[in-house]
């Protein structure tokens, strides 16, 4: 019988949640690396057992962990069981380095990117945001840093390369960290086209490579900030997430700091659909594994109260690809509830009906296992979750 | 024989329980001794020192014989005490967050 495994990211520590597809009784394991910031973990659409996790800290920097066995036990990459590095069996310390390119073979070297008062700002590396495993190769994983930048890896994990084209393609002194830092938090592979990926930086915009990552370029025509000096800026954009469905990769779905976006063009162009939601401030957005058309946001009140409005938590549906949106409340609490959803923190299973997931800033872990219309909490009292991410297995 | 006490997510991080001991040759500094630290454990390297530019990252301290060497030159000896192996060499992440 095919199931699910969620992998949540919470500021103590990760957790792995497994159950059969009726999604109705769950195996707890964690806390995996406890006391430590686990900004993201994903799992290898190539080799579902092979997962990659973010570890870090303000104290002792990024640390990258990776599972072969479906999170039962994690390495450091480059210490696989029964591979010995040094005398003592230790990893090469090489998989926790993330170097910005500054070579001159890029012709563009950058130093500088614009700080909160407007001055510029040495590029520093801080942490890994996110992790996005290949689509087609288990060793190939791209992670999305702060200082915003992307890197690759090719051999699993061990070592790590900037694709330092995207920072490097023009724009990159203009861009400024948001509320969070300068992260670049989103990457999205095109399933239909490997040379084609996009990704989203707080607060510079979102950007399209065609070329496999050499060179980038904005795509945030039609996106209006009212918040920069000018609201239709090149870049400058706080973009929040991008969700895609793998059947329509031309179809993009944005949930901006405020307003939630839509593009039918691979971000050429973007228009608002937010229609008659209760805000249009919000991070996560994703799309329905089996309906292209079907959305899923959780709106927050504002940029200055990051909870759900009303103390009500409702996921809102919309079935038209946007404008119209429905609550979805069964299950969820609706009064006294200030929790908010980190950009990160919503994921969709593929079985059917589609299970939807997300976690909150006060611990609890949701499933819906049919497509939202009724939910109940797997787990309550987890640390702060900062991110979500489910695997459909066989 | 130089001993060393990490903070414990360190500690958890090199597999290791209790002091770490370490065989450091010529000159015992703090860059000799955590060349020889990363050295055995290299899982380590980039969560004290930064993997470039291998200054000490901002929210660890160093501590001996109840003296601050934080700011002390990574190249100037480290007390007779700590190079005999009597006292140890205390890595110390700052009390901050929560």
């Amino acid at each position: 019988m095919s199931g699910v495994r969620v992998l949540v990211g919470t500021r103590k520590g990760a957790f792995v949640l497994t159950s059969d597809g009726k999604r109705e009784r769950w195996d707890v394991s964690g806390p995996h690396f406890a006391g430590w910031e686990i900004y993201h973990v994903k799992g290898s659409p190539a080799d579902p057992n092979r997962l990659f996790a973010s570890q870090t800290s303000g104290w002792f920097g990024q640390i990258i962990q990776r599972s072969d066995d479906g999170g039962k036990t994690w390495t450091q990459p480059g210490t696989p069981p029964g591979e010995r590095t040094t005398p003592e069996g230790m990893p090469k310390g090489e998989s926790n380095k993330f170097v910005y390119d500054t070579s001159s073979e890029t012709g563009k070297p950058l130093t500088t990117h614009q700080w909160y008062d407007g001055t510029q700002h040495p590029w520093e590396f801080k942490r890994v945001w996110h992790l996005e495993p290949s689509l087609g190769d288990p060793d190939t994983v791209y992670a999305g840093v702060e200082d915003a930048a992307l890197f690759r890896s090719k051999d699993g994990g061990k070592s790590w390369q900037e694709l330092s084209g995207l920072r490097g393609h023009g724009t990159g002194p203009k861009w400024q960290p948001g509320a969070g830092g300068m992260c670049l938090h989103t990457i999205v592979l095109d399933p239909g086209n490997p040379q084609r990926m996009f990704i989203a930086i707080s607060a510079a915009g979102a950007f399209r490579t065609d070329d496999g990552g050499k060179t980038w370029r904005p795509i945030n025509q039609g996106l209006r900030s009212q918040y920069i000096p000018d609201p239709t800026a090149e870049i400058g954009h706080c973009v929040h997430r991008i969700a895609m469905h793998r059947s329509r990769p031309g179809v993009l779905f944005m949930q901006k700091h405020w307003d939630v976006m839509r593009s039918d063009n691979a971000g050429d162009l973007w228009q608002e659909v937010s229609g008659n939601l209760p805000t249009d401030f919000g991070f996560v957005i994703d799309v329905h594994a089996h309906e292209p058309e079907t959305v899923y946001v959780v709106p927050i009140k504002s940029d200055g109260e990051h909870f759900v409005p009303d103390g009500k938590l409702r996921v809102y549906r919309s079935r038209s690809g946007g404008n119209e949106w429905e609550a979805l409340t069964k299950g969820l609490p609706q009064k006294d509830c200030y929790v908010n959803v980190l950009r990160d923190a919503m994921a969709v299973d593929s079985l059917d009906k589609c299970g939807i997931y997300f976690g909150t800033t006060g611990g609890q872990v949701y499933a819906s296992a049919d497509a939202g219309d009724n939910w109940a909490p797997i787990v309550r009292d987890l640390p702060a979750v900062l991110s979500v991410e489910v695997q459909t297995l066989p | 024989m130089i001993r060393v006490v990490l903070p414990s997510h360190l500690r958890a991080l090199a597999q290791v329980r209790g002091d770490v001991e370490l065989e450091v040759e010529g000159p015992v500094t703090q860059r000799a001794v955590l060349d020889a630290l990363e050295a055995r454990y290299p899982m380590l390297r980039g969560t004290i020192r930064d993997h470039v530019t291998q200054e000490r990252r901002a929210f660890l301290r160093f501590f001996a014989c109840a003296e601050d060497l934080s700011h002390a030159p990574p190249d100037a000896p480290l007390p007779d005490a700590v190079a005999s192996g009597a006292e140890p060499l205390l890595i110390i992440g700052a009390i901050a967050g929560g």
